[in-house]
């Protein structure tokens, strides 16, 4: 089970502030969205949209066709996990499962117990007194287990140690596998994260930069490394990411799709082509637009 | 990204290569089911359109071979021609840099092919 987003031109604001600027964009059922932005882009902004949270200013927030805002049913395909205060929760594990066991009508509790046994999370201590990271695997097991429709982990990592992270991405992929759903994962770990993408959608300063597949984003930049006048000549006329200089070599990012030509006549040259990663791309393509 | 992979040429071509090794070396023989898309994903941690990438051409060379729903197999004849495109490749990939090395060094072709014989295990 799995559900398509749909926002058309949604616009919110807070006061005179424009935190999401007329954004349009479909999200597709059954996939793994990555969300990335800088801080204050407005991830969460919009993230808290699609589990109704907020109704937008202006626009339409849509899953399977229906505004999501006030509609029990929409509402109940959403798991929205997003980094929680337990300071004063004084239940244990068992107890606070109980909640998504009877609200989320697809949760699984063997799936959940035996993800609290991977990380290792105890049963018998007070929420309160757990770890950061061990309050975050909990809202990751919840995340999971729930197999809501929508699944979003708005940066649900946070404090995890890498090897819980590991755990977690390991989960998300063999859980797609098993029960597809939709997926919205949020984060600032674009680098350690990317290989779970099959969309990318990224916002800067409450606009839509892009939403593309991995494929297509990762052909969208090359890297090009050889004698520096050299390099100069092959790039001149592209949209130049990034250069860098080490003594008489050089080595430019750019932006854009190299034709079979280019790339034949590059390795003519003795230049060096590469891959950009997303990180890559996503760091100068968002330094840019400052 | 693991470490299993550079920045030298696109990751989709290491993929192919990883498991193009495998079937030459006979970690994967004919008819042997090879690693599923998701496990290469896992493992070593690169996108999944990647891993597609690499792994649909050579199910289009007819390396390997899919069978619905159970998964991904080493198809008959796959290492001999591998093998073959690999000899092609040879002079390109070896040979090719080895004299350009030389040329740079000053080393002549006769040294070179002196230098081979003195090598460890190029007594085959």
């Amino acid at each position: 089970m799995a559900a398509k987003i749909e926002l058309n031109n949604v616009t919110l604001k807070f006061g005179k502030f424009e935190a999401l600027k007329d954004i349009s964009l479909t999200l597709e059922a059954g996939k793994i969205h990555g969300l990335i932005g800088r801080n204050g882009a407005g991830k969460t902004t919009l993230l808290s949209l699609l589990a109704a949270f907020r109704e937008p200013t202006q626009g339409q927030v849509e899953i399977d066709g229906e505004a999501v805002f006030e509609n029990p049913e929409k509402m109940q395909q959403v798991g929205f996990i997003y980094e929680k205060n337990y300071a004063d929760e004084y239940q244990k594990i068992p107890a606070m499962l109980e909640f998504p066991e009877s609200y989320r009508p697809n949760y699984d509790k063997e799936y959940a117990d035996y993800l609290l046994k991977r990380f290792k999370l105890p049963l018998d201590k007070p929420i309160y007194k757990l770890s950061k990271g061990m309050q975050s695997a909990l809202n990751v097991v919840i995340g999971l287990a729930s197999r809501t429709p929508i699944t979003i982990f708005d940066e649900a990592y946070i404090g995890m140690d890498a090897p819980a992270r590991e755990i977690f991405y390991q989960e998300i992929l063999a859980d797609q596998a098993k029960h597809p759903r939709t997926f919205i994962l949020s984060t600032h770990l674009v680098s350690e994260m990317d290989y779970l993408f099959d969309n990318v959608v990224i916002i800067d300063h409450g606009r839509l930069l892009m939403n593309e597949d991995y494929e297509t984003i990762s052909a969208q930049g090359a890297s090009i490394t050889g004698a520096a006048d050299q390099v100069d000549a092959f790039v001149s006329g592209m949209k130049l990411l990034n250069e860098q200089k080490l003594g008489g070599t050089k080595s430019v990012m750019v932006y854009g799709t190299l034709s079979e030509q280019h790339q034949l006549a590059a390795h003519q040259q003795g230049l060096e082509i590469g891959p950009v990663s997303l990180q890559d791309l996503f760091i100068h393509l968002t330094e840019e637009a400052h | 990204m693991s470490n299993a992979f550079d920045s030298s040429k696109p990751i989709f071509m290491q993929v192919r290569e990883l498991i193009e090794d495998q079937i030459v070396n006979d970690q994967l023989k004919e008819g042997d089911q090879a690693p599923s898309t998701n496990q290469l994903v896992s493992f070593y941690k690169i996108n999944h359109a990647t891993v597609s990438k690499g792994i649909n051409q050579l199910v289009e060379e007819g390396i390997l071979f899919k069978r619905r729903g159970i998964g991904m197999f080493v198809a008959e004849g796959a290492k001999q021609t591998l093998m073959g495109q690999r000899k092609e490749a040879f002079v390109d990939n070896y040979v090719k840099s080895l004299m350009q090395e030389a040329n740079k060094l000053g080393i002549t072709q006769a040294e070179v092919i002196e230098l081979i014989k003195n090598t460890k295990g190029s007594e085959v």
